[in-house]
């Protein structure tokens, strides 16, 4: 991970700043970077703090009123209640209901996520470890599964094992471990015939203790971007299934699920409904994409050769 | 060469066998078929006359034999829901899809190869930072939320364009097309837009960074020290040369076009099989399910198969089946 660039004395320069300093000035020179991040941080809080900052409770059948219903953006409703982004037909607030959206969506992004990188960089990581058959059955299995559009694969999915959040965060398990164990195995293979390995080896270290105290921090740039990149791509996917009603139960709605809801009042122009959640669904993911390019570009050894 | 189409059929072959396992296992062995056919107050004698009648009771790995038996001859079932052969009727609705998703890949290269091109030639300008923008908002919009925009603006606010459906179809060289009227490519605008959004923005990166990559190299300053017209340099040097990895990926990324034809087709009720694909999930017809998976898998497999042996074919550098590490 020689990033030190073409100065006189990159040890002392390193020495200076270490690695990390000198990467996140770097990822922060992109303004727009930089602005993603902001907002990521801000999302995450806010579906963290969801019940506490939401102005109603939207799946709590006392706060909601029928008679509010389809009130566009700034409406007041009956009992005074101001609906900033107007109410959907059965009167519930619809920032309020794209909040708790939001915490659906992300937890389930989030989580599905996490579960894929452990598989997929434990996989990886036994690949390039083991070799052999070991190696070949496990890229065989890869290569099988990204060659299958992630949605179609998670489609056929959940037709065959039904409805339900566990089920959901499995499907995006198993459409996305694949790409963190291709990348992983890739950099193991390359490290593992490195100096520091070979020392480590002639130090009778145990094959766990090398690959996951030595190997595997130096295979984390491109699993921190793919997974960046990930958890975006599993939110979408998630609002796509919910969308097609294979995705999250209705009383866990996510923001796809509000969208598809809104979808049979678009054309009568309720568009509040679909449009918002929409908006918020794309900035989560643009934002989340954007850094993931960043971090791509600063994390990129060859990039900086 | 022909050892290495031998080994590439071979694999192919192994792919289509391991989806059709794989299929068996997720759609006959799990949960009882026999149970779902029956009415609910079927007796037990009635359920084990259906079992028997249906050949469940016969050891799993025959099962599967006589299901691939039957994929082969085609007979991949029957459908719960209109009683005819689930395979006549995905091939019913193949031409609707085909012609939706070819129309989205023509979008996408018409337009992202000369918008990656330009951006490519002026990094860090205004308009290259704005398509790089654009086409990341492009991979991060939701296709079917986009697609709902497009309905938005373009049929409910604008109603200059339809929505719904396919239009008038007209025959040409005996297959039913929506390119036949007027109506019909009126039809198909918004769909394949829908449909393009997410080719076109990784067709604008891949033209940008390849064009990146290969102005800076020797040839290219060759080419124009030599005095050749910048437009001969770009449209004969540059773009000759980064054509080939885009080829290749466009090729591969038909097939998914047709996986993300499913949520098109539905948005914009499209009668292809796509919505057929979600319509019978939606109504548990498990026979067009799995007619569904064996007939995109086949296609994808021949698809890649293709593009690879082109690939090999036209790039001269590609390793032979070489199992690059």
């Amino acid at each position: 991970m020689a990033a030190q660039g073409d100065h006189g004395s990159p040890v002392l320069a390193d020495q200076e700043q270490p690695q990390w300093r000198q990467q996140w000035q770097q990822f922060a020179e992109s303004r727009r970077a930089w602005l993603a991040l902001w907002v990521i941080v801000i999302l995450l809080l806010a579906a963290l703090f969801a019940p506490v900052i939401a102005p109603q409770n939207p799946y709590d059948l006392t706060q909601i009123d029928l008679f509010d219903g389809r009130l566009p953006p700034g409406s007041v409703g009956e009992s005074g209640f101001i609906y900033v982004l107007g109410s959907d037909v059965q009167g519930r607030d619809m920032l309020s209901a794209m909040l708790y959206g939001l915490r659906n969506s992300l937890f389930v992004g989030v989580l599905s996520a996490v579960f894929a990188v452990g598989i997929g960089v434990c996989l990886g990581l036994i690949a390039a470890y083991a070799g052999g058959w070991i190696d070949a059955l496990i890229m065989r299995i890869v290569d099988f599964m990204l060659g299958f559009p992630t949605i179609l694969v998670a489609l056929v999915l959940l037709a065959v094992l039904g409805q339900g959040v566990g089920k959901v965060i499995l499907a995006l398990v198993i459409v996305q471990w694949a790409y963190f164990a291709r990348a992983v195995r890739g950099i193991a293979l390359v490290e593992r015939r490195k100096e520091y390995v070979e020392a480590a080896m002639c130090l009778n270290l145990g094959s766990a203790r090398i690959l996951f105290h030595h190997i595997l921090p130096n295979c984390m740039p491109p699993v921190i971007v793919i997974g960046t990149m990930q958890i975006a791509s599993a939110i979408s996917l998630e609002a796509t299934l919910s969308f097609l009603g294979l995705g999250l139960p209705i009383t866990e709605p996510s923001l796809g699920l509000l969208i598809a809801n809104g979808f049979n009042y678009l054309m009568a122009g309720l568009y509040w409904i679909s449009v918002f959640p929409g908006l918020l669904l794309l900035v989560a993911i643009f934002s989340l994409n954007v850094v993931g390019d960043r971090l791509r570009d600063v994390l990129n050894p060859r990039l900086q050769r | 060469m022909i050892a290495y189409l031998i080994r590439r059929v071979l694999q192919s072959v192994g792919v289509l066998l391991a989806v059709s396992l794989v299929v068996f296992l997720g759609i006959y062995a799990i949960g009882n078929p026999a149970a779902i056919l029956l009415p609910d107050d079927a007796t037990g004698a009635e359920l084990d006359a259906a079992i028997a009648s249906l050949g469940l009771d016969r050891p799993l790995p025959l099962q599967y034999f006589t299901f691939l038996g039957n994929a082969i001859r085609g007979d991949l079932g029957t459908s719960f829901v209109f009683n005819t052969p689930s395979i006549e009727l995905i091939f019913a609705r193949l031409p609707a899809t085909l012609e939706l998703a070819i129309t989205a890949m023509l979008f996408a290269v018409l337009l992202g190869i000369p918008l990656g091109l330009w951006a490519g030639l002026k990094p860090g300008s205004a308009f290259d930072e704005t398509v790089v923008t654009g086409s990341i908002l492009g991979f991060s919009m939701p296709n079917f939320w986009q697609g709902m925009m497009l309905i938005m603006i373009f049929a409910v606010g604008l109603g200059i364009l339809p929505a719904n459906g396919r239009g008038e179809t007209g025959t040409i060289l005996g297959i039913e097309t929506s390119f036949a009227t007027a109506d019909g490519i009126r039809h198909l605008i918004l769909p394949a837009l829908n449909l393009a959004l997410f080719k076109l923005a990784l067709m604008i990166r891949l033209t940008r960074t390849g064009v990146r990559e290969v102005i800076g190299l020797d040839y290219v300053k060759f080419a124009r020290a030599k005095g050749l017209s910048e437009q001969r340099v770009l449209m004969v040097h540059v773009l000759k040369n980064i054509l080939v990895p885009i080829v290749t990926i466009m090729g591969m990324e038909f097939g998914s076009l047709i996986a993300f034809a499913t949520i098109t087709e539905t948005i914009f009720a499209w009668p292809g099989m796509g919505k057929l694909l979600i319509d019978s999930i939606n109504n548990l017809d498990r026979p067009v399910v799995v007619a569904y998976v064996m007939v995109v898998t086949l296609m994808f497999v021949v698809i890649n198969l293709l593009v690879d042996v082109a690939y090999s074919a036209l790039d001269p550098r590609v390793r032979l089946g070489g199992n690059a590490p």
